[in-house]
């Protein structure tokens, strides 16, 4: 057990936790964080999705001993009041099926507009072929990040 | 409009249930002219009144719709209430939904499977939105002094036009809980439609995007228990031993035990089925700390003997079910299943002579499917919440079936049926595996051990090799054709293991269309467990049957289109047999409005069409696949779909799930499948479980409905089917080779 203090979604939080644990159990378990969900364990379904720093991590594989000062932000903190681009454009075309993956799918498409705020569908489908949905939303998905992208340009 | 008599099949749920207090008239009606949205407003209801199960009014007009069937992500939470909204009629901006929670004394039918929500609840809907709303028509009749008749309503205002009084139903709702209900009241035509017909967004969009606690697996309860089990590796297995000294003591472990579900001697409900009867099981503080220690955990298995057990059928009467011993292959599968496709089967239905038929037909075509076990592999592994104390059960968990459970645990924890209380988690994913609530009843076993409020985690390892799969399945079918290329003659001998796929198809289309017709089954016994899996026994009958239909078209010179519409006018025209349970029109149908809308006739260079139409759910789709090769690899540009479901409830939602069904089937075409040696599933993660991705789905993809008043169909299962064969067809097009065997791509899953 050792204590960690970690910013998450804009606060300081202290947990007292193993140092192996996943993030994905510290935010589920520990910080009652449970937007952030549990799909495989191995870092091959995206469910578990979050930020550290600007890049998409799968919480899942990411020890809280590696954090350590990197700011981290998980889909309870992506915007105030659910107001993300990337979140009023899933709205808008209605994505979610069951829901589950969803969170980790948003995650990951808010990241990859921050690194590539245009990209073509070949880019949209490689970066986010980690994120399984097993409901197959994907068009929609697809359609989604377009908008959010075009809506990101224009404000 | 239609009048319903409710008075034949009255049921409790229309009754008044509750008053919530005397009521309370308010000077104002905030509905009219006051644009808040439910958000804003929904704190502020001082009391509310029960008109009957599905509807709350608040005395400010607010309306609490509850949707009775369990939510998987077929969007019932939204497309159900708008049943009760049409006919209440109300704006859909002013109504909140909740989910219903279990409760048989309060609603008729929570069962979500088989594609049947919408079309169970289309009458009983509509009905209790109706009387809800003839209740408050006549609170205002007599509070006003005028006939019933004349009042109108509109947005949740009542109107009468004459006194030019009006009312927000919040205003009528104390009185109108008081009422008798009325014995008969008339439904909308479809003409008249407001809701229904037209898009609602999925009313959870906004918790779903925000990451809210929705599902089971989310769920926080003061002085929680982590619980997590340990499965036999293998089918055929069990626990001989286990050591659980150091597991014991590892840190945040509260303990270490094994459970037993179902005493040998319990008959059990239809969907009673667990693949393990005895599980090991590390009950702890946090999921990490019990994952640790179950994989620590040492436990040492044996061989099973042959068992048996009663179980009640689902649609009546009960059986014997033998459990094999052995631990069994897929290799082992393969040959035995080969072995019964050469055996006579036992003859489900036979027209003519097809012997004779075949002997003079002047061409002959034979052809073997095979699939395989298929896991489900819903995004949201297994897992349940329950608290059981000395004198109840609150369990909240996902469950498609909860009426099925509920034996179970009763009899399980010596608890009445009424101190079960089962509250329906929107599920993450369901696809026929939540049919099966083995869970609910582990994680209530090891409540009422612990003593302690527990939530029971499976791990996606322990999710994907517990069992329960889709059968594996073999088909082989015979077609005979006259010189000129009529169909004269075609069997199909199918069969499974555990179980056969014909069950009720074989009155089932190309049936009725032939003069000579036979269909055989035959059933191998597994201890390998099977159940439900997104359209039963047609998720594999609709791919082989229409493969095959493509071929034999192709034997007869005739495009696969106009070949089924000769079909399907033999079968209207001049119907062979009494009992075909289609009706050509319709499938013919689908057909037609597919090939137009594809332009079916075009040929676009690089492009592979495939066409498929399946029948099953009570839903017709025709599918048109186009396809082209990139580095050798298949890529869907394009699916056309044209779908008669009789009414469309929510289109851009039944645009959605049709998405989804067409999705998830190319995925299941391709790549899916599970495997076993020596009765250990193969793969257990999805680095080894292929599951379709992004950049694999299609480009694109169109669906088309029927225009129809027929009463609604569901949406959850029929796309699915039809489309293994569309791919089928397009890739021999693509390749010259016909796809026999599923998965159809012998790929290895490449970590991403
Ligand atoms: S749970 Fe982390 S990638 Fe699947
Ligand atoms: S919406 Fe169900 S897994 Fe993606």
């Amino acid at each position: 057990m050792a204590a960690f203090n970690l910013k998450i979604n804009g606060k300081v939080q202290q947990v007292n936790v193993d140092p192996a644990t996943p993030m994905l159990w510290v935010l589920r378990d520990h910080l009652n964080l449970v937007g952030t969900k549990y799909g495989c364990g191995i870092a091959q379904c995206g469910a578990c999705t979050i930020h550290m720093g600007e890049v998409a991590m799968r919480s899942c594989q990411l020890p809280v001993s590696a954090v350590g000062e990197q700011a981290i932000t998980t889909i309870e903190g992506l915007s105030e009041k659910g107001y993300h681009p990337v979140q009023q454009a899933w709205l808008e075309h209605d994505v979610a099926q069951c829901g589950y993956c969803q969170a980790g799918q948003i995650m990951n498409a808010s990241a990859l507009l921050k690194s590539n705020p245009n990209p073509t569908d070949a880019e949209i489908e490689t970066a986010m072929n980690g994120n399984i949905c097993r409901c197959a939303t994907y068009l929609r998905i697809k359609a989604a990040i377009k908008t959010a992208a075009k809506s990101t340009a224009k404000s | 409009m239609t009048s319903v008599n409710k008075g034949i099949n009255r049921r409790d749920f229309l009754k008044v249930t509750a008053l919530a207090g005397g009521g309370m008239l308010l000077s104002f009606s905030w509905l009219t002219g006051c644009k808040s949205t439910p958000e804003v407003v929904s704190n502020l209801p001082k009391e509310w009144f029960e008109l009957n199960s599905y509807i709350k009014i608040g005395d400010n007009g607010l309306v609490t719709l509850f949707s009775p069937n369990p939510e998987f992500g077929q969007n019932i939470k939204t497309s159900l209430p708008m049943l009760l909204a049409e006919e209440l009629d109300v704006d859909w901006k002013n109504v909140v939904v909740e989910q219903a929670d279990f409760s048989i004394k309060r609603f008729e039918r929570q069962f979500t499977g088989g594609s049947t929500s919408i079309q169970m609840a289309w009458e009983p809907l509509r009905t209790a939105g109706a009387t809800a709303r003839q209740m408050l028509i006549q609170a205002a009749a007599q509070t006003w002094q005028v006939p019933a008749s004349e009042i109108t309503t509109k947005d949740g205002v009542l109107h009468h036009q004459k006194s030019s009084k009006e009312a927000g139903y919040g205003e009528m709702a104390s009185q109108a809980a008081k009422l008798e209900v009325p014995k008969e009241v008339s439904l909308k035509k479809a003409a008249d439609f407001k809701i229904i017909g037209k898009s609602k967004r999925n009313v959870e969009g906004f918790n779903i995007v925000t990451g809210k606690p929705l599902f089971s697996l989310d769920y926080k309860h003061e002085g929680m228990l982590i619980a997590m089990i340990v499965h036999p590796p293998a089918f055929g297995q069990k626990i001989k031993s286990v050591e659980d000294s150091a597991a014991k003591s590892m840190p945040g472990i509260k303990d270490v035990f094994t459970i037993k579900l179902f005493d040998e001697e319990f008959e059990r409900q239809a969907f009673d089925i667990t693949s393990f009867n005895q599980l090991a099981v590390v009950v702890g503080n946090t999921t990490w700390e019990v994952m640790q220690t179950k994989k620590a955990l040492k436990v040492e298995w044996e061989n099973t003997k042959e068992s048996n057990f009663v179980i009640n059928n689902f649609g009546g009467g009960k059986k014997t079910v033998t459990v094999p011993a052995g631990l069994e292959s897929t290799a082992q599968h393969k040959k035995l299943m080969a072995e019964m496709a050469e055996k006579p089967g036992t003859i489900l239905r036979k027209d003519g002579d097809p012997a004779g038929a075949f002997k003079k037909a002047a061409k002959v075509i034979e052809r073997t499917y095979s699939a395989p076990f298929l896991a489900h592999n819903t995004m949201e592994p297994v897992n349940c919440f329950a608290h059981v104390t000395a004198d109840k059960a609150e369990i909240y968990g996902p469950i498609q079936i909860p009426e099925f459970v509920v034996a179970g645990l009763s009899t399980r924890l010596g608890l009445p049926k009424e101190k079960i209380h089962i509250r329906l988690a929107r599920m993450g994913g369901g696809f026929g595996q939540r049919s099966y609530g083995h869970h609910l009843l582990e994680a209530a076993i090891i409540s009422q051990k612990m003593k302690a409020p527990v939530k029971l985690v499976y791990t996606r390892e322990d999710d994907m090799t517990y069992g329960i799969y889709r059968p594996t399945y073999m088909a082989t079918y015979k077609a005979g054709l006259d010189e000129k290329g009529n169909l004269i003659a075609y069997s199909i001998k199918a069969g499974g293991i555990p179980e056969g796929p014909l069950g009720w198809a074989q009155n089932r289309f190309p049936a009725g269309a032939v003069d000579n017709y036979l269909a055989e089954e035959w059933v191998l016994n597994s201890n390998i467990t099977m159940g439900t899996f997104r359209a039963p026994r047609s998720n594999f009958l609709g791919g082989a049957e229409q493969s095959f239909l493509d071929e034999v078209a192709e034997l007869a010179g005739k495009d696969p289109i106009d070949f089924r519409l000769e079909l399907f006018d033999r079968a209207k025209n001049k119907p062979v047999g009494k009992e075909n349970n289609y009706d050509p029109d319709r499938y013919a149908g689908v057909l037609k409005l597919v090939r137009d809308k594809s332009d079916w006739k075009q040929t676009k260079k690089n492009v592979h069409r495939g066409v498929s139409a399946y029948f099953c759910h009570n839903t017709y789709v025709a599918e048109v696949i186009d396809l082209s090769m990139q580095e050798n690899k298949p890529v869907v540009e394009k699916v056309y779909a044209a779908v008669d479901c009789g009414v469309v409830v929510n289109p851009d939602a039944a645009i959605n799930m049709g998405q989804g069904g067409i999705i998830d089937g190319i995925g299941n075409a391709l790549y899916g499948g599970m495997t076993f040696q020596d009765g250990v599933p193969q793969k257990n993660n999805f680095d080894k479980y292929r599951l379709i991705r992004h950049s694999e789905a299609p480009k694109a993809i169109e669906i088309h409905f029927v225009k129809s008043e027929e009463n609604p169909t569901g949406l959850g299962e029929p796309l699915f089917p039809p489309i293994f064969a569309a791919l089928a067809n397009a890739l021999y097009k693509a390749t010259g080779k016909r796809e026999y065997d599923q998965p159809f791509l012998q790929v290895n899953e490449q970590p991403v």
